[in-house]
C-alpha cells in the first residue's frame, strides 16, 4: 500500500521540483524535512560526529533572536509578506518558539503564532519573513511548519492553513481548515504524507475534535476523520450517554503523530473529553478522546485504537507524539508504538494490530488510577475527579509529559522523556447535573512539586532503566533528542542545554542560554554536526569543528 | 456535620436561578441579578478587538431589545433550554456551546429553526415557535448578548455565587492525624493557635496547610551547606541550585558561587519546605478533609 502511494503520478501537482515527498521515508540523518525529523516520531539521528567523548568541544556557530511583533513593512533587509483575514490590530505580544524547526537545503523555517521565518541555514540571516493578520484566537504556540516540494505550509491560530513559496516567502493560496466562531484554534505542524498533508486543531468549548488530510498541492480536503461519534451509528457511541454529548466530547488532535510506511497508518493521541473537569454528563469511557489512534493515510478510515485515558476529568489529553520501534518482545520480533502519556502512565502497542503489551505508570507520584483494566488501560478512580471539598491529584493539569517530544534510541531500546510530577487540590466549583463547559466548574491549586527528572524508559517492560532527578526547580519545558553518537540532549529547566549519556545518564555537557522552549534537532551542513535549540525567541546552532 | 462548620462561598458558573446580565443591561431590573460593578470587574481589561473570539468580539446590541429577548427567551425557550440557556429538563440542548448558535450570524442559522422548529440530534426535535419578527430578533440578540459573557477556555458565563461546604471531615480523627503526622513542626497553641480564625475560609485553610504556607507567603529560607574538596564548609542561604551551580548567600551577605560536578563539592540542603512536599504522596483525600475540619476548630 506504501508503495502504491509512493509511485502515484504527482500529476495534479503544479510543482514538481523541492522536497520530494518520497524523500521523508529516509531516516533522519543530514537534514530535519518533517517535524520529527522522520516519520518515525523517535527523534533519533544517525549523525555521530558529536559524541559521549567529544560533546565537551561542541560550540556555538551563531545566535539569533526572532522579533514577533507586527513586522515593519520598511527597512528590513529581507523580503516581508503579510497576508491574513484579521484587520491586523490584534496584538499578539511577544512569542516563544515552541515547535519544531525544519531544516531543508540552505534554510530553517522558524515559526511562533502567526509567523513564519526563512533563515539561513549557516548563520541565522533572514532570507524572508511571512506574517499573518489574525482574527484572535489563543496566541499559546505553533508547532511549525511542513514542507512539500517547493511550499511552505503552516496552520494559522484562527484555522487557516498557509502554502507560501518556499524560496521567496510568497503566498499560494490559504484555506479555512475549522471554523473559527465555534471557536476552535490551530497550532499543529501539518505533516506530508505522499499526497495528502494531515491537519489537526485545537478547542476548548466543547466541539468535536479531528484530523483532515488537505491536498498540499491545492488545499482541497481530501478527507476528515472525527475523533468522537457524530452519529448514532458511529462506533464508540455506546460509551458517551448521548449523542449530543459525544458530537460535544472533544478529542482534539493537536500534536504531529507518526507514520508507520507498511501498514500505511499515521498513529496519533487524541485530546482530553469536554467538558473536561465535569464527567457528570459524559458517563462512559469517552471513545475516542484520550486514544492512540491508527487511521489509514488514504482514506482516513480508522484501523485500530487503544484508550490511553478513559473518561479522563483532568483536561490530560493523550496528543503527545507516539515512537515507532521495531522492536523484540519475549523473543519474537514486533512492530511497536511507543508513548508516554500526559497522564503518567507508558504504553507500548503492537502497532499492526492494536494489542496494549505493556502498561506501566512512570510519573512517580501519579495518583488518579484505581487499577489496569485486562485491555491495558488504567481505570480512572472517580474520588480523584473534582469534589466539592477538594481531592489531592497528581501530576498536575500540565501532566506528566506534554507536547514537548520524547525520544528513542535504537542504540540503547531507551525511551526518553521528561517526567513531571506535581500536586494540585481540584475542587468542583459547580456542580450542577449538566456538567460544566469547557474548562470550567472546578478550582485548581497548586500545592506542591513531587520532583521533576529525566527518564529512560525501557520500551519492552515499561520499566525506568535510568532516571536523573533534576534539583529542586528543574524539569519541565524542553523536549529531547538522541543520536547516534551516544547522546540524549535535552533542557534542565534551569536556564542549560545539557547533554546526557544515552546508555547510563551521566551528565556530560552543559550550556547556560537560557530555559529551553522546543525539542533540540541536529544536522549536516557543509560536512558538520549541527545542533539546534530555541530559548524563548532565541535560537542558538552549535557545531562540532 | 461537625462543630464549627463554615460555608465557604465559590463563584459557580451560570446558575440555575438567575441569568448574568451584561453590564450593559445591567440596568435592566432582574430579581438575582449580580450588581453591574462585580461583572465588571470580574471583565479583562481588553478592548473587544482584543477578545479572542467572535462570540466575545461582537458589538453589543441595543439593552432595550436585549431585554425584550430575555423576556421571550423566559416565556417561550427556558422550558426547554433552561434559564441559564445550558440546556433544560426537557431535553433541549445547551445553546451557549452549539454549533449552530455559535455560527449564526444575526439569526440566519437560528431564525429558520425558531420559526419552523427542527428534528435534534439524539432524537430530540424543536417545535416551531410563534414569534412576531421583532420578538424572533430580540431573542437572537439576546442569546448572542449571554455568548459575549462566556469565560476562559470554553467555561460558561459567570454566574451567581453559589454556597459550597467543603467541611466534609471529622475533626476528631483529624486532631489524631495531626498529633501522628504534623506535631513534630506544629502546634494547635503554638505556630498555629488560632489558625480557624485567622484564615479567611476553610478552603483557603485547606489550601494553605496543604501547600505549607498561603499563597504568596515568604517561604522559610532555603539554607545550604557546602563541602569543598579542601574540607572548608561553606554555609548559607540558597539562591540557586541546578546539575552545575550553587549559589548561596552568607550570613554577612556575602555572595558565593560554585561550580558542581556530579558529587563535588558536596552540597547539603535544608528545604524547610520539603517535609511538607514528602508528606503530599502519603496524604489520603479523607486524612486532608479530617485535619481542615480539625484546624477550623483552632479558632
Amino acid at each position: 500500500m506504501a508503495a502504491a502511494l509512493l509511485l502515484a503520478p504527482i500529476a495534479s501537482s503544479a510543482q514538481s521540483g523541492g522536497l520530494d515527498p518520497a524523500s521523508l521515508l529516509e531516516p533522519l540523518e543530514d537534514s530535519w524535512p518533517t517535524y520529527s525529523g522522520d516519520y518515525s516520531g523517535r527523534r533519533y539521528s544517525r549523525l555521530a560526529q558529536v559524541t559521549t567523548d567529544n560533546v565537551q568541544r561542541l560550540t556555538l556557530a551563531w545566535t539569533r533572536t526572532i522579533d514577533s511583533g507586527m513586522p515593519a513593512l520598511e527597512g528590513n533587509n529581507a523580503p516581508t509578506f503579510i497576508g491574513g483575514e484579521g484587520t491586523g490590530d490584534f496584538t499578539i505580544g511577544s512569542q516563544r518558539i515552541k515547535g519544531s524547526i525544519l531544516q531543508v537545503g540552505d534554510l530553517l523555517y522558524v515559526t511562533a503564532p502567526d509567523h513564519v521565518w526563512a533563515l539561513d541555514v549557516r548563520d541565522g540571516g533572514e532570507r524572508w519573513h511571512y506574517f499573518w493578520k489574525t482574527r484572535g484566537g489563543p496566541h499559546i504556540g505553533n508547532r511549525g511548519v511542513a514542507v512539500w516540494r517547493d511550499s511552505v505550509i503552516f496552520e494559522t491560530v484562527d484555522n487557516y492553513l498557509v502554502s507560501l513559496n518556499a524560496k521567496t516567502g510568497e503566498e499560494r493560496w490559504h484555506t479555512e481548515i475549522a471554523s473559527f466562531e465555534e471557536q476552535y484554534f490551530s497550532t499543529m505542524a501539518p505533516i506530508v504524507v505522499g499526497d495528502h498533508l494531515l491537519v489537526g486543531t485545537g478547542n476548548d468549548l466543547d466541539a468535536p475534535g479531528f484530523l483532515q488530510s488537505f491536498d498540499p498541492a491545492t488545499g482541497e480536503l481530501q478527507w476528515k476523520f472525527y475523533t468522537v461519534p457524530m452519529t448514532e451509528q458511529d462506533p464508540g457511541i455506546e460509551t458517551w450517554p448521548s449523542l449530543d454529548a459525544a458530537m460535544h466530547g472533544g478529542g482534539q488532535v493537536w500534536v504531529p503523530g507518526s507514520y508507520d510506511p507498511e501498514t500505511n497508518y499515521y498513529i496519533f493521541g487524541t485530546g482530553n473529553p469536554t467538558p473536561g473537569y465535569t464527567g457528570v454528563a459524559r458517563r462512559g469511557d469517552n471513545l475516542f478522546t484520550c486514544t492512540l489512534i491508527a487511521v489509514d493515510v488514504d482514506t482516513g478510515e480508522m484501523a485500530w485504537y487503544f484508550q490511553t485515558s478513559p473518561h479522563d476529568t483532568h483536561d490530560w489529553d493523550s496528543a503527545q507524539t507516539p515512537i515507532l520501534i521495531d522492536g523484540v518482545i519475549d523473543g519474537v520480533p514486533r512492530k511497536l508504538v511507543s508513548t508516554a502519556a500526559r497522564n503518567g502512565y507508558f504504553f507500548t502497542i503492537d502497532r499492526v494490530t492494536g494489542e496494549n503489551l505493556v502498561t506501566t505508570r512512570y510519573g512517580a507520584t501519579s495518583n488518579w488510577a484505581s487499577h489496569i483494566r485486562e485491555s491495558g488501560s488504567p481505570n480512572p478512580h472517580p474520588a480523584k475527579e473534582a469534589i466539592i471539598p477538594g481531592s489531592l491529584v497528581s501530576p498536575v493539569e500540565g501532566g506528566v509529559a506534554n507536547w514537548q517530544p520524547p525520544a528513542f534510541s535504537p542504540d540503547t531500546g531507551l525511551f526518553y522523556t521528561q517526567e513531571n510530577n506535581g500536586f494540585n487540590l481540584l475542587y468542583l466549583t459547580d456542580p450542577d447535573p449538566r456538567g460544566s463547559m469547557g474548562l470550567g466548574g472546578k478550582d485548581r491549586v497548586t500545592v506542591g512539586s513531587g520532583g521533576n527528572a529525566l527518564s529512560a524508559i525501557d520500551y519492552r517492560t515499561g520499566e525506568t532503566t535510568w532516571r536523573h532527578a533534576w534539583p529542586v526547580g528543574g524539569g519541565g519545558g524542553a523536549g529531547v533528542l538522541t543520536t547516534a553518537g551516544g547522546l540524549v540532549f535535552t533542557g534542565d529547566g534551569s536556564g542549560n542545554f545539557v547533554a546526557f549519556d544515552a546508555a547510563d545518564g551521566d551528565l556530560l555537557w552543559n550550556t547556560r542560554i537560557g530555559n529551553i522552549s522546543n525539542a533540540p534537532q541536529t544536522y549536516l551542513i557543509d560536512g558538520r554536526q549541527h545542533v539546534l535549540v530555541a530559548a524563548g525567541q532565541q535560537l542558538f546552532a552549535f557545531v562540532m569543528h | 456535620m461537625l462543630q464549627g462548620a463554615v460555608t465557604s462561598r465559590v463563584v459557580r458558573g451560570v446558575g440555575a436561578l438567575t441569568v448574568a446580565l451584561s453590564p450593559h443591561v445591567a440596568d435592566v431590573s432582574v430579581p438575582g441579578a449580580r450588581p453591574a460593578a462585580v461583572l465588571a470587574a470580574a471583565q479583562p481589561p481588553q478592548t473587544r478587538d482584543q477578545r479572542l473570539y467572535p462570540a466575545l468580539q461582537r458589538e453589543p446590541g441595543d439593552p432595550e431589545v436585549i431585554a425584550r429577548g430575555q423576556a421571550v427567551y423566559g416565556i417561550s425557550c427556558r422550558a426547554c433550554h433552561g434559564l441559564d440557556l445550558r440546556g433544560g429538563d426537557l431535553g433541549g440542548p445547551n445553546l451557549l456551546r452549539s454549533q449552530l448558535v455559535l455560527k449564526d450570524d444575526g439569526g440566519d442559522l437560528m431564525g429558520p429553526v425558531i420559526r419552523d422548529g427542527q428534528s435534534g440530534a439524539g432524537g430530540s426535535s424543536m417545535p416551531p415557535q410563534n414569534l412576531s419578527d421583532a420578538d424572533l430578533d430580540a431573542v437572537v440578540e439576546y442569546i448572542h448578548d449571554v455568548l459575549g459573557t462566556a469565560s476562559r477556555q470554553g467555561g460558561p458565563p459567570a454566574g451567581e455565587e453559589l454556597e459550597l461546604d467543603i467541611l466534609v471531615g471529622d475533626a476528631t480523627a483529624g486532631q489524631t492525624y495531626f498529633a501522628e503526622r504534623c506535631a513534630s513542626c506544629h502546634s494547635p497553641t503554638g505556630d498555629l493557635q488560632g489558625i480557624g480564625a485567622r484564615v479567611e475560609s476553610p478552603k483557603e485553610l485547606q489550601d494553605t496547610w496543604v501547600r505549607g504556607g498561603a499563597r504568596n507567603a515568604e517561604r522559610p529560607p532555603i539554607t545550604v551547606s557546602v563541602t569543598l574538596p579542601s574540607s572548608q564548609r561553606v554555609s548559607g542561604t540558597l539562591e540557586r541550585l541546578n546539575d552545575f551551580l550553587v549559589v548561596l548567600t552568607e550570613d554577612d551577605g556575602r555572595h558565593r558561587s560554585f561550580s558542581r560536578r556530579g558529587d563535588t563539592p558536596q552540597v547539603e540542603v535544608d528545604d524547610p519546605m520539603a517535609a511538607h512536599r514528602e508528606m503530599l504522596p502519603l496524604y489520603g483525600d479523607t486524612d486532608i478533609h479530617n485535619v481542615t475540619a480539625y484546624l477550623v476548630t483552632l479558632q
